[in-house]
This record gives structure tokens, sequence and C-alpha cells, in this order.
């Protein structure tokens, strides 16, 4: 039985602040494809084209005939476990941190043993299980087993806490709490147990509905934030950094041009200013203090997210420039997640289609509703996923461009994908 | 035996030379040191001069960079015959049957098998993070850090299928043990009782403290060369009478339950031309006492999941009705990394030999009193878990020479 | 001017009282920090940049003895002038870019009409014609090439928000009404007007007819603005000397810049 999580204690001022130990990190290339699914929370495993074989561990032929044609497929996971274990020593920093700490052997029901991270609530050989995979705590994916069916409070499992980043509990920073995705998120973060939301805003005398009723919230404290200006997110990060449990960057500008379509480059230099530049400003001003604090406690620091878009893979040219500077964030933010892993603080990166808000305004159906994105938002923060295309568009998009990305471009500049 | 022998034997290979550097918890040298002194252990042993040795095996984890060739330069050899096999446990076997074939061949004449691990602070925790593909994918990100959690799979299934209880592998223990004691081991020297082997602290659950070896830095080796050379150069030794090796056998079993003497086993003893009754004593590989276990199911001595019921029913010290791992093992002498996997083979030699005073094993068919020496005996080796189970098994019947 | 006084020997004696103090130089400009809100103009259209300053080095591994920074804003931030130029209504005018204006124009007398009470009770007043004729009943009719400077103690409101003072129909500052600039302009030949707030048309100036009169015929008359001033509680009705050069940019529509008045006494 999972014992549902409690609030942590206040920490002791006087006590060293504990630091990141990651679990081991090294794998083979191959294997990485395991993480590049668990990232998106899928659990695949490579299948043999020629023959049908499931391999585990990840290898480059297959164990039955030798071919070399093995595709990652998705599996369902359901399988048997055959021993457990429970660890009272080790010789790596993480686990021996973590002592107790159990372990089984799943044999999947499509025929592969797997080694892996066992749920509380699986207890018995012979039990039936759910393998999946999640990120752990070095952002590489490891298999866990999870009791079949659900059981209650199953998410505030230790073990599983230690593989996502749950806002129960949490101090969050969303640096534009006043756009209408930003009231959603602070909403479904409020929904989803944390304890502050510091709501960042700008200009404070522009006022966007609703946005009184987030400020009501008991949860919410304001933060001026313009993250256009370096000094003063130097002096919010210098404030606020040492409280940061998660940073939710969702500020950007947002408009609806290509090239010809407005002269000048000040409106393209404000998204990049805001979309590109203000993630450079955020993540020096954030990323030490989150680094710090990356083992500091149950409810220690542990992720940041990034609200990029699909354009940032391929360019929409109506939106060209916002696809540009968003191209720009999602580079930074690649350069920020390789910044972060030694810490342990995952960096999740969201590409959502077309937003339901008034840029998009003529923009054709399938759009996403606020409460869409932060929905997603929380549910990557929860399962620990980092590669997250939230709504429809987000996911064809993302299916045509794996295909073949210039392919993807070529229709783009056609007039489609619209 | 009523299938035919499929293959050549082992006829006019000598075994001899059974060298131990003894073990130490830590060492600050090399493996390159420790492989040195069991040559020169070798040499100062048989009489021979460096130059005589011209062929060479070794089996070593802390050696890298370098491997085999590394160590000729090292040691100033110049074999016409050499092998690297770095097959942890099944070592000794596969050093065994490939030398065996070259001095049948005529490739080489003495060869010196050596296998040698140093042992720094934190030469096992480096270790382990490398040490194989599949570890480094599938096992070691999951914190046992070790094969610890493996082996606590299989005993506990072990333990769940065939109703062993931990009693029954403190036996092993025990007995283990004692029959260290009686070699003179340097690490442990004290008996182990049954209440101290269960009031074991847990490591892995079902796995305690005395389940476990413990890693030293050492080295043994032995030499191999034609019966007749050994004879001209008036050397105490032991015959080949079969050897077998098996490599990722039954893959598709969900967890390990039998090892891949069971696949080859008639072979072994159709090569040896003898049954298990025959066999005097049993040097099996011990990394943890289920494996034990198992090569005395599946070398024949009982059927599968008898071994706990079968360990009940005997002594296994040197003196008793089963005697195995007569100098004491792994678990009560130390693993000295690939060391381990030649143990078994060096306390065989010795045996056969008359160079094991204070723990001579008797002739087991005989009547007790006969006091006749071990005529035969049965060196198990496995080895490399790469992933979930060890993929090396092998085994060796060694005779007393005529 | 006195016949006895040469220029020399007002110079001279400027300079002297400058040094005792008998003439005080009062800064009526607000500092340039990035918390200082800026024009905010609808989402589509080009708008104008905040202050924003980033260090280059401080005495530290960027540049060890020296300490300098970057700054960015837009012609129109902060205490700024505004040239003719900047309204369609002057586009033609001649000498109307900061760099072409003749620069005597930048020393000049002012007059500080008070309304700062009428301002406290409603923050969209206007100043009327009415408002002028009480002040040049009190202070005497205000000479050709003054500034005209309309003080509403707005320069007080210290929280941005309630400087910009926006609600659902926009923003709420106080300024001239179109019959008094064209008064202004037309009757009395000003220099240019001057502002506490954020433009020197009322907030809602847009819905005056025509849209920001005061923008629309001082510039149109190739007169300037000068707007985010500060301290004019400080100043006399009538006597100061403003100093209010812009920065000499090609072409520019207007720059921030130092504004200061000399004051008697």
């Amino acid at each position: 039985m999972t014992m549902p999580l409690m609030r942590p204690p206040r920490k002791n001022p006087v006590l060293r602040t504990r630091q990141m130990n990651l679990p081991p990190w090294a794998r083979s290339r191959v294997a990485m494809g395991l993480t590049v699914a668990a990232a998106e929370g899928r659990f695949a495993l490579q299948v043999c084209e020629a023959c049908g074989a499931v391999q585990y561990p990840p290898r480059e032929a297959c164990h039955a005939c030798v071919s070399p044609r093995l595709q990652w497929r998705p599996q369902s996971g359901e399988g048997r476990l055959i021993a457990a274990t429970t660890l009272h020593h080790s010789n790596d920093l993480f686990f021996r941190e973590r002592l107790p700490w159990r372990l089984g052997l799943v044999h999947l029901d499509c025929g592969s043993s797997l080694m892996v991270h066992l749920h509380g609530d699986v207890r018995q050989p012979g039990q039936r299980v759910r393998v999946t995979a999640r990120l752990d705590r070095a952002g590489r994916a490891v298999v866990i087993a999870l009791p079949d069916p659900e059981t209650p409070h199953m998410n505030d499992d230790p073990m599983l806490r230690e593989m996502g980043c749950d806002p129960k509990f949490r101090k969050v920073l969303v640096t534009d709490g006043k756009s209408e995705v930003g009231q959603a998120l602070v909403r479904a973060l409020v929904k989803a147990g944390a304890d502050i939301i510091w709501v960042g805003h700008a200009e404070p005398w522009k006022k966007m509905p609703g946005f009184d009723d987030i400020a009501d919230l008991p949860q919410v404290t304001l933060v001026p934030l313009d993250v256009t200006d370096g000094r003063a997110v130097e002096q919010v990060g210098g404030a606020l950094g040492g409280k940061v449990d998660i940073v939710v960057h969702n500020a950007e500008v947002h408009r609806t041009y290509g090239i010809g379509a407005r002269r000048g480059t000040d409106v393209a230099r404000l998204e990049m200013d805001v979309n590109y530049f203000g993630l450079l400003r955020l993540a020096q001003a954030f990323g030490p203090a989150l680094r710090a604090r990356a083992a500091d406690g149950a409810a220690h620091a542990v992720a940041w997210v990034n609200l990029l878009s699909i354009y940032a893979l391929a360019n929409f040219p109506p939106h060209g420039t916002y696809s540009a500077s968003k191209a720009a964030a999602h580079s930074l933010a690649q350069c920020l997640r390789a910044e972060m892993r030694p810490a342990g603080i995952r960096v999740v990166n969201v590409f959502p289609g077309p937003i339901d808000e008034a840029w998009n305004q003529n923009l054709p159906p399938p759009k996403l509703t606020p409460e869409a994105v932060a929905n997603a938002i929380v549910k990557a923060l929860r399962d620990g996923t980092e590669d997250v295309y939230p709504g429809d568009v987000a996911q064809e998009w993302l299916e045509r461009w794996r295909d073949d990305p210039r392919v993807l471009e070529r229709e783009l500049a056609a007039g489609g994908g619209s | 035996m009523t299938r035919l022998r499929r293959r050549r034997g082992y006829e006019g290979v000598a075994v001899c030379v059974p060298v131990t550097v003894p073990y130490v918890r830590y060492s600050t040298r090399s493996a390159h040191w420790w492989i040195g002194r069991a040559v020169r252990a070798l040499l100062d042993a048989s009489g021979l001069q460096k130059a005589d040795l011209d062929g060479l095996t070794i089996s070593s984890f802390s050696l890298t960079p370098d491997t085999a060739v590394g160590v000729t330069q090292h040691l100033g050899l110049s074999p016409r015959w050499l092998d690297h096999l770095p097959n942890g446990g099944a070592s000794g076997v596969m050093a065994l049957r490939r030398a065996a074939r070259a001095v049948q061949a005529g490739d080489a004449d003495i060869v010196a098998c050596v296998a040698a691990d140093t042992n720094h602070v934190d030469s096992f925790r480096l270790m382990l993070g490398s040490f194989s593909a599949f570890a480094r994918d599938a096992t070691y990100p999951y914190g046992s850090g070790g094969p610890n959690a493996i082996f606590a799979f299989i005993t506990a299934n072990y333990m769940a299928r065939f109703g062993a209880r931990r009693e029954d592998f403190g036996r092993v223990c025990v007995d283990q043990r004692t029959n260290a004691l009686a070699y003179g081991s340097r690490v442990f020297r004290k008996p182990l009782t049954l209440e101290e082997y269960l009031a074991g602290r847990p490591i892995a659950e079902p796995i305690h403290l005395f389940d476990c070896v413990m890693p030293c830095a050492g080295a043994e080796a032995f030499l191999v060369m034609c019966e007749q050379r050994a004879r001209d150069l008036g050397l105490a030794h032991a015959v080949v009478r079969g050897a077998i090796e098996r490599h990722n056998a039954y893959s598709d079993d969900p967890i390990f339950e039998r090892g891949g003497w069971r696949v080859d086993r008639e072979d072994l003893y159709a090569m040896a031309d003898a049954q298990p009754a025959d066999i005097d004593f049993l040097q099996a590989y011990d990394d943890y006492p289920v494996i034990p276990m198992v090569q005395i199911e599946d070398l024949g001595f009982c059927d599968k999941g008898d071994a706990p019921a079968f360990v009940r029913a005997h002594r296994l010290t040197h003196d008793g009705s089963f005697p195995l791992n007569t100098s004491g093992g792994q678990l009560s002498t130390g693993q000295a990394g690939a060391a381990g996997g030649f143990l078994g083979m060096v306390e065989a030699i010795r045996q056969l030999t008359d160079a094991a005073p204070g723990r001579q094993v008797a002739r087991r068919a005989m009547p007790p009193d006969t006091n006749e020496p071990a005529r035969l005996g049965l060196v198990g080796g496995f080895g490399m878990v790469t992933y979930d189970r060890c993929l090396c098994t092998g085994a060796a019947i060694l005779g007393r020479a005529a | 001017m006195s016949p006895e006084l040469s220029p020399a020997t007002l110079l001279a004696a400027l300079a002297k009282a400058l040094q005792r103090g008998a003439i005080r130089v009062v800064d009526l400009t607000q500092t340039l920090t990035p918390d200082f809100p800026q024009i905010a103009l609808p989402p589509e259209m080009g708008q104008c940049w905040p202050f924003r300053i980033e260090e280059v080095s401080r005495y530290d591994e960027r540049g060890p003895g020296w300490y300098w920074n970057n700054f960015s804003c837009g012609e129109h931030t902060g205490t700024h002038f505004d040239a003719p130029i900047h309204w369609i209504s002057g586009r033609h005018r001649p000498n109307n870019a900061v760099d072409t204006i003749p620069v005597q124009h930048f020393v000049a007398p002012a007059v500080v009409i008070d309304c700062h009470e009428q301002a406290a009770a409603d923050p969209d007043y206007l100043i009327t014609v009415a408002d002028i004729d009480a002040f040049e009943t009190a202070h005497g009719r205000i000479a050709a090439g003054s500034w005209v400077l309309m003080r509403t103690d707005w320069s007080r409101r210290r929280d941005p928000e309630a400087y910009q003072n926006f609600d659902e129909t926009g923003q709420h500052t106080p300024g001239p009404s179109t019959e008094a600039v064209r008064f202004l302009v037309e009757q009395r030949d000003v220099l240019g007007f001057g502002s506490e707030a954020i433009g020197t048309d009322a907030g809602q100036g847009y819905h005056l007819r025509p849209p920001y009169p005061c923008h629309y015929f001082m510039h149109g008359a190739g007169r300037y603005g000068l707007q985010c001033l500060c301290n004019l509680d400080l100043l006399p009705p009538t006597g100061s000397v403003l100093i209010c050069p812009p920065l000499k940019i090609e072409q520019g529509s207007g720059s921030p810049l130092r504004v200061l008045a000399l004051v008697a006494g």
C-alpha cells in the first residue's frame, strides 16, 4: 500500500545542503533508444523486422536470427515478476543514499527478462506487473515495474517520485502568469498540489482579464518579472532562486509575421528578446540555485520547463519570425539540458501546436486550449517526461518531421500544414 | 555410458606446478606485478628457465590497458602460442582446454596459464561500470553495483522453486570455511558457524554477508605440457581426463536455473570414461553458494532441484562424504579477480599430486579406512555475468598420473 | 536688455551666479531605469523600446580595471524631447529633426501652469483656454518662444501602474485640450509644450478631435514637446530658463535627454 505523500518538514538551515549524486548514466548508443522513447512517455523495445523477436538489453543484431534490422516498437510491458530483492548495500552513491531499494526480475509476455526498479506495491513473485520506462535522475531511461492493476496513491511511491518531477508540495515559478496559458498553468499547478507558485508578470500597467483571480489564489505570490530586463531577472533570481523547485518558462511573444509581411526587425527582435534571450537570462539567473538544490530534501529542485512550439522543429512561414525565435530557444534549451544534467535537474521541452489564444485567432482548428497546454505540462512533470508534443497538430507535425524534415519543410512552404 | 565419444580426448596432456601467490585484501601493485610473481613462482617451483615457457595464457580484469601480449614484453617472454582469456570464473577450464590442444598439436611445449588481479580500494567499483555493454545499459544503472542483485534473484527463485533454505547455503559456507582453515587461508582465519552465517547482515535479500566473496589481490597459475615432458622434468603432475565448455546456454530460460554444464556433461564423462560416482572431489566455482549447488545438479551428482537435499545429506569438508572446494573456495579464501577461476584447478592439481597437506581427500569409492588418496577430481568453471546470468560454463576432469 | 550690460558681462555674471548658487540648477529629469514605464501602443503597432541596460564588465574577468554598460532604448523613452518630424503634421517642416533644430532653441524661458489639484481630482483633466487666461491674469502674458509646462505632480506617481493609469478604456493621464493647444500655437507662438505624464497629449487624446491635438498642432507648427518631466513644483510660474538639448541623432524624431531649469534664488 503506497502511503500518500506527506508535506515534507522545513529544512534545518544549520546543516549542509545535500548535493546530487547521479545514478550511473553511461549508456551505449543503441541503448539510448530506450531513453528517447521514455523522454516522450513511451516504453519501446527493439523488435526484429525479419523474425519478430523482441530484444533486451538493446543491441545491434537480433539475438534470434542475427538480422541487423531492429526497430524500436512500443510495448505493453505486461509480464510476470519472477524474483525480487531488497538492496541493503550499494557501491553507488545515489542508491547508497536511498537504501533500502527494491529491484526485481520481470519476464515480459513478449519473452524478454528485465531487471527493473520495483514499485512498492509489487510484492510477490508470480504477480502480474506492467513494465514501463521512466527517466531516472540522470536523465536516462530505466525500466520499472508497476502493479497491474493500478493501486491507490501510486504516484506517491518513493521510487516513482525519484523518476518524476511531481509538483506536489513543490514551489514553482511561472515566468508569465498573465497570459492565457500562464493563467491556466497556475490553476493546473494549484490543482496538482504545488505549495507556492510565484507568478511572474511584466508591464504591470497592462491588465489581462482573469489575472486578478489568479492573484487572489492563496498559493500565488505575484513577482514583477520582465524577462527582457537582465538586471531585474538577476534580482528575482537572487531573491527567489534559493526557493524555486520548478521553473516554468512560458513567457513568450507571439506575432504572426514572416519576412515580407512586416517591415523592420523590431517585432522579430521582441520575439527573440523574450523567447530566446529571456530563456538565456533566466537560465543564467536561476540555473546555479536550481542545481545547488537538486537533492535538497523530499521537495528538492527538480525541473525546468520551456514552452516552445512545434514550429521550433519546422518553420511555419506565416509565423516565420516567431518560428525562428522558437527554434533558437529550442537549441538553447538543448544546451540547458546538457548543463543541468550533472545536477539531475530535468529540462522539459514542450512543443505545442497552435494554441487557441489571441494571436492565433485567424488560424483554423484544431487549436489547443490553454488548459490543454497546462495539463500537458503538469502531466509531463508528474510522469517525468522531457519531450512533450501536446495536441493533434503537434503529433502530426512530429510524425511528418521525423519521417523526413525536408519534405515537411516543402509542404509548409507550399502552404500546407496550417 | 552408452553415448560414443564424439570428439578427441586429452590423452597425453599433463597439468602441474600449481602456484598460488598469497592473497591480500588491498594491494597498490598492478596486475602485472601479480602476474610476474606467479610466473617467477612457476619457474622456481619447476626449475625451468624463462625461455622454456613457449606458451602463455593470461586471465585478468585489472590488466587494462594491456592484454596478454603486453605481458610478454613486460616480463621478457617470447612465446609461440598466446591467448588472452578474460573470462572470469571459467578462465581456468578454458585456459586448460586451449593449452592442452596446443601441446597435443605441438604448437607449444610448455604453456604457463596465469590468472591474477590486483585490488585497489576503488578497483571493484571502477570495474563494475564498464564490465560489459549489457551491464552498463541494463543492470549497473539499477544500483546493485555488481552481481549481488542478479544472484539474489537467482537464489530467491531457486529457494522458491526447489525449497532450498538459507540453512542449506549455510552448510556450503560453513564446510568450505573448515576447508579454508585446513588450507591456511590468509584472509579468513576463524571458523564459521551456522548461527553466524544466518546472522550475517543482509546485502541483497536473500543474500547475506557470508554469501558474498571478498574481492582480493592475488594470483593462481599452473603449467600445461605433454605427460612425457612432465616425466622427463621430474614434475609431479595430474592428467586431463576430459574437459568441456559452453557459453550462453539455455538463453531462453527466463531466469538462470540450469547451466551449460548440463548440455555437454555426457561428453565430459565419456571422455573421462567415468561416472559421477567415480569423482572423488568437486571444485565448484563458488561466487555465491547457490552456484555450487547448481553445479552439483548439472554435473550429474543429483537431479535438478535436489541439491539442497544432497547438501543436507552430505558433509562437504575435505574429509566428508562429498568433498567440495577443498581449499575453501572463494567464499572462504577470497576472490582475487580472475584468479577465482583458477583456484579450483590449482587445488585439484594439488589434491592429485599429494600437495594438499592437512586436507588430502581420499578416494570416495573405497572403504573409509583404506585412505587411498583421491584419483579423480572435477573442476567446474562459471563466469562472466554480462547481464542476468553467467555466460561461461566449463568443467574439467583431472586424474592422478599413472 | 539693459544697455549697460554687454553680452560678455552677462555671461560672466551668469557663470558667477551659478557658482555662488544665486542661480540654481534644477533637474527636471526622471532617472533612466528599466523599471520606468514606456509608452504602450496597441500590440499590432510598432513599439517604443523600454530602457534596458547590461553590464559589459565591472572590474572583473570581462574587463579587470573598468566598469561600463551597454544600453538600449527608444528615442521616446523616459524624459524625452519630441521633434516636429515625430508627427505626420510636421514631416515637411524645415529643420524639423533633432539634428537640424536650431540649437538656440534648446535654451529658452519656461512658464509653469499649475493644474495639480485638478489632475488629482480627475486624471483625464484637460487644460482649457480659461486655465491659460487665469494664469496670465496672475502672472502676465505668456511670452513668444516660451516653453509651456503643465504641472500636475503626476511624476510623484512612483508606481509604474499608477503612472500609466490604464483601465479597460485605455490610458487616463492629464494633458491639454485641442483649444488650448491651438491658442498657445496660434495666439502665443510658444516654443513647445511639456508634461509630467508619459505623453504631451492626455491619455485619452486618441478620442479628441483631431486625435492627439498637442502633437498634431505643435509639431505641425514646427514646435517641440517634452514629457516625463518632474520637479515642476520646484519652479516658479515664470522666470526659469530651460536647457534641453536632445541627442544629435541623424534625422532623429526625438531622444531621451537631461532637462535642466535655471532658477533665480
